[in-house]
């Protein structure tokens, strides 16, 4: 039986649903459903208010974090490697390299294995575990960065960068743009690797996931508030430090507060310069928790499935090119997943 | 090669003026001397790299990859140097950091003298060898327009500040200066004398206006300033030397081969600085009439003869070889009066001072101005006002000359299509076409009047961006076609007769002013009423 049979775009996200009673669930639900599988805690694939939600334990626990305790009715945490019977479907959490507790969903029925992956990369990534490449019929893939233009350089390179600019400019506070799940983390994480072992300041937005990384176990050394005061004003005593904060301060009010502001800015999209010169970047780090263009081609390369399928981002370019190399592919046109947040 | 293409990355990046000449200064300082003059003529936008064009590096990429991925690359970019620079292969990032690339200099005698298959081969040895920095600065200098937000203003303050020279010095002899500018070089090295002008019809840099608006006015002294019309047309400069008469357009372009009949030796030497208009010194034609001739590089005898122009001027700059310009102005109008009149040229005069006492004087004369054009029908834009007593410098000086335009005439106008924008626009509809309500017997319906991309806020931008993807009810390619209930004010300068539009109209400078919440699509303006400012 063709696996569009059982798994298949529908209103609520991709979801799977056999002839037996007990298998239906919805991957990364768009809205509210009984029993949903979430690849990984960002707002737009997590979302609350679902029956019940299967996830990683860190996926679960960065929703409760997110979300409050109540996020869903039921949790069922599922590791990596772990596997679930639903009736006649199995489903199995492998990593997808993206962010803490990120998972491809592997779900197996009637002789078939569609991969679900969620959001990935292949580079490194210190905070959590690498992607995985598990041979399947269906490998379902995103496409935020699916482009030729996206060459994402070796993150040590890029890091370097920031650390050699707080040499030259020592009296500048060099505040950090960083999508505040994930994206901050590694970020402090690759410092660290690098030697950079002085305190880093954080905006109020990036203090509870970034605890939440330490409390999960994973290092990032010694993290304090960068606001003082009731109002949560920027201190004043931050010059050459590094401040992180979320994408939208950085060219706001509050980050002009900080002492002679360096303004960074931490993501894929990064890389067009015209772009980041318009988000008003004195210096911009590229650093994507997405596969870049050769990534995703070399990934499905790799993994060889009999199909792909693409959910979100610039699935025409990524379909056009697997079509020139003879791969079957389509495109789900799920709406909902957003993709500038990265 | 690295060093000018990580010079033009921190020149894109760095977030003030300030930073950007100090970026300036610390290249030209340590630049090799034989790249110094090509990287200024890069910035300046003055390299020429013979048959080396844009199109060479798009066949480059095509020839690199599929078409449509490439496309949807550009399109995505919106900068054909940084999406070639992007897509180009990566080599061996380890050798490339220790490779600075050929010399600059060496970059652009080559390609100037290449065969246009050599110069091909070149680039691709290049682009292989240079990190994506260095691609992209190699891509930008053939593909021109750097777009790292330095004017040549900016350049010429910077070479100003490292060589200790004043700014007016450079200002001036810029353009008698070509690429690789090595006379420039000389002189400011200390092994050379300044170049001059003397014998040479060549452009000296303008004078220009601050706008004012109403509110203004208030703080402007009539006693301290003379008063002229502010003429449609467009700002030109006469020289004329031993060597030619040139007429130059406001950038300085020479324009001789449009219009020939201005250039004609006369017997006089010195520079002049005025207004081309349509017409004839009696008549003044419309704006639209003299577009028709700038439109044409070059101009034969039936489109002069059809479409006269003339030249009025107003400022004299230098009558031989003795410069006027640290004279007062009324000394210089003065002798622009004199040394015109005595010529009796069919094509040329002098604009009239505006003689008034008070505020309110000069109040009526801009009421007049409001009609667009003055009871003889010469038409006009708004009073230009200059401070008695000033001398003539170039640029934009604070508190010397003044601009006051005629109010803009405005429309609400009923949104009809719209469009995405092009690169940093790219993620918004910013581009709309608007119309008026036209009633033809066959029903009272809109058709569209203009077209417009400026004047909206940010916020104003992404509102109605939501409203396009919410009141969408068909799609032509790129175009949406709207549901027919927004109002926008429109603002524009003039209206013209069009034969090209279907509405038989056409704005001159339409922008948006603001976005009509308030009112309903039913009272919109008519196209009649629009005809009425014809
Ligand atoms: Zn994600
Ligand atoms: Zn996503």
């Amino acid at each position: 039986m063709a696996v569009s049979s059982w798994i298949r775009p529908e209103q609520a996200g991709l979801t799977v649903k056999s002839r037996h009673p007990n298998s239906r669930f919805v991957i990364d639900a768009l809205r509210a459903s009984d029993r949903v599988v979430v690849t990984h805690g960002h707002a737009d694939h997590a979302r609350p208010g679902h029956g019940e939600v299967i996830a990683t334990p860190e996926t679960l626990a960065i929703m409760a974090a997110r979300y409050g305790e109540n996020f869903c009715q039921k949790r069922t945490p599922l590791r990596y490697g772990e596997s679930l019977d639903m009736g006649d479907v199995t489903i199995r959490m492998e990593p997808a390299g993206h962010v803490l507790g990120s998972a491809q969903i592997v779900i197996d029925h009637d002789g078939k294995r569609v991969v679900v992956s969620g959001d990935y990369k292949r580079k490194q990534d210190p905070t959590c575990a690498p992607f995985k490449p598990i041979p399947c019929d269906v490998f379902v893939t995103e496409a935020t960065f699916a482009l030729p233009v996206f060459s994402h350089p070796d993150p040590d390179g890029e890091v370097k960068k920031l650390i050699h600019s707080l040499a030259v400019f020592p009296d500048r506070c060099h505040v950090i743009g960083a999508y505040s799940l994930g994206k901050a983390q590694r970020l402090i994480a690759l410092l660290r690797q690098h030697g950079h072992q002085r305190p880093i300041y954080l905006h109020g937005a990036q203090q509870k996931l970034c605890q939440l990384y330490q409390d999960l176990g994973v290092d990032l050394g010694d993290l304090r508030p960068a606001t003082a005061g009731e109002k949560g004003k920027p201190r004043a005593d931050l010059a050459g430090e590094i401040v992180i904060a979320p994408p939208s301060a950085i060219a706001d009010k509050w980050a002009r507060r900080l002492p002679d502001p360096l303004v960074v800015m931490a993501s894929g999209w990064m890389q067009i310069r015209q772009r980041a010169k318009q988000s008003g970047v004195e210096m911009p780090i590229i650093l994507s928790d997405h596969a870049d263009w050769h990534d995703l081609l070399a990934t499905i390369d790799e993994i060889n499935p009999g199909e792909v399928w693409v959910t979100h981002g610039r699935e025409d370019a990524l379909i056009r090119a697997l079509g020139l190399k003879g791969i079957k592919a389509r495109a789900l046109s799920l709406v909902g997943y957003e993709d500038d947040a990265e | 090669m690295k060093a000018f293409a990580d010079l033009l990355e921190r020149l894109l990046f760095a977030p003030q003026r300030n930073a950007k000449l100090t970026h300036l200064g610390a290249w030209l300082e340590s630049a090799p001397r034989e790249d110094r003059g090509w990287g200024v003529a890069a910035l300046n936008a003055d390299l020429d790299l013979g048959r080396v064009k844009s199109s060479m590096v798009r066949r480059l990429a095509t020839g690199l990859m599929d078409e449509e991925l490439f496309a949807q690359s550009y399109d995505f970019v919106g900068d054909l140097a940084e999406t070639v620079a992007l897509i180009w292969p990566q080599g061996d990032a380890h050798r490339q950091q220790n490779y600075n690339g050929p010399a600059l200099h060496d970059i652009v005698t080559s390609l100037q003298h290449a065969k246009l298959d050599d110069a091909e081969g070149m680039i691709k040895s290049w682009l292989d060898e240079l990190d994506v920095t260095g691609r992209w600065g190699l891509l930008k200098l053939i593909t021109g327009g750097m777009r790292v937000g330095v004017s040549a203003r900016m350049v010429r303050l910077a070479l100003a500040e490292t060589y200790n020279q004043p700014v007016e010095d450079i200002e001036e002899i810029w353009p008698l200066l070509t690429p690789p500018y090595d006379d420039l070089f000389d002189w400011l090295d200390g092994r050379g004398t300044k170049p001059s002008a003397q014998g040479r019809a060549v452009f000296r840099p303008l004078m220009l206006a601050h706008p004012i608006d109403d509110d203004h006015t208030d703080s402007i002294n009539p006693k301290d300033f003379l008063a002229e019309w502010k003429w449609d047309g467009a700002r030109v400069q006469l020289a004329s030397a031993e060597d030619g008469v040139r007429l130059f357009s406001r950038s300085g372009d020479v324009i001789n081969a449009a219009f020939p009949e201005l250039v004609e030796e006369w017997g006089w030497h010195g520079v002049l600085d005025g207004e081309l208009l349509a017409g004839t010194p009696d008549a003044v034609e419309p704006f639209q009439h003299l577009q028709q001739r700038l439109n044409r590089k070059k101009a034969g005898a039936k489109l002069i003869a059809e479409r006269p122009v003339f030249l009025r001027f107003y400022d004299m700059l230098m009558d031989g070889d003795e410069d006027l310009r640290p004279l007062p102005i009324e000394t210089r109008r003065q002798r622009l009066l004199e040394t015109v009149t005595a010529w009796q040229q069919p094509l040329m005069d002098v604009s009239p001072e505006l003689e008034f006492n008070t505020a309110e004087d000069l109040q009526q004369w801009r009421e007049q101005c409001r009609e667009g054009h003055l009871n003889d029908g010469n038409l006009i834009e708004g009073i230009m006002l200059k401070a008695r007593g000033s001398s003539y410098q170039h640029g934009r000086i604070k508190g010397l000359w003044f601009k006051w335009k005629r109010d803009p005439l405005t429309a609400d106008l009923v949104l009809m299509y719209a469009q995405r924008g092009h690169g940093k626009r790219s993620s918004f509809y910013s581009d709309y076409t608007f119309g008026a309500w036209m009633d033809d017997g066959d029903g009272r319906r809109l058709v569209p009047v203009g077209k417009a991309y400026s004047g909206f806020t940010d916020a104003e931008m992404k509102k109605l961006d939501q409203f396009v993807r919410a009141n969408t009810t068909n799609k032509f390619g790129p175009v949406r076609e709207l549901k027919q209930t927004m109002v926008v004010e429109v603002a524009f300068d003039s209206i013209a007769l069009s034969s090209r539009h279907k509405s038989g109209i056409a704005m001159r400078f339409p922008r948006f002013a603001h976005i009509r919440w308030d009112k309903p699509a039913d009272e919109a303006d008519t196209l009649e009423t629009l005809k009425t400012w014809l």
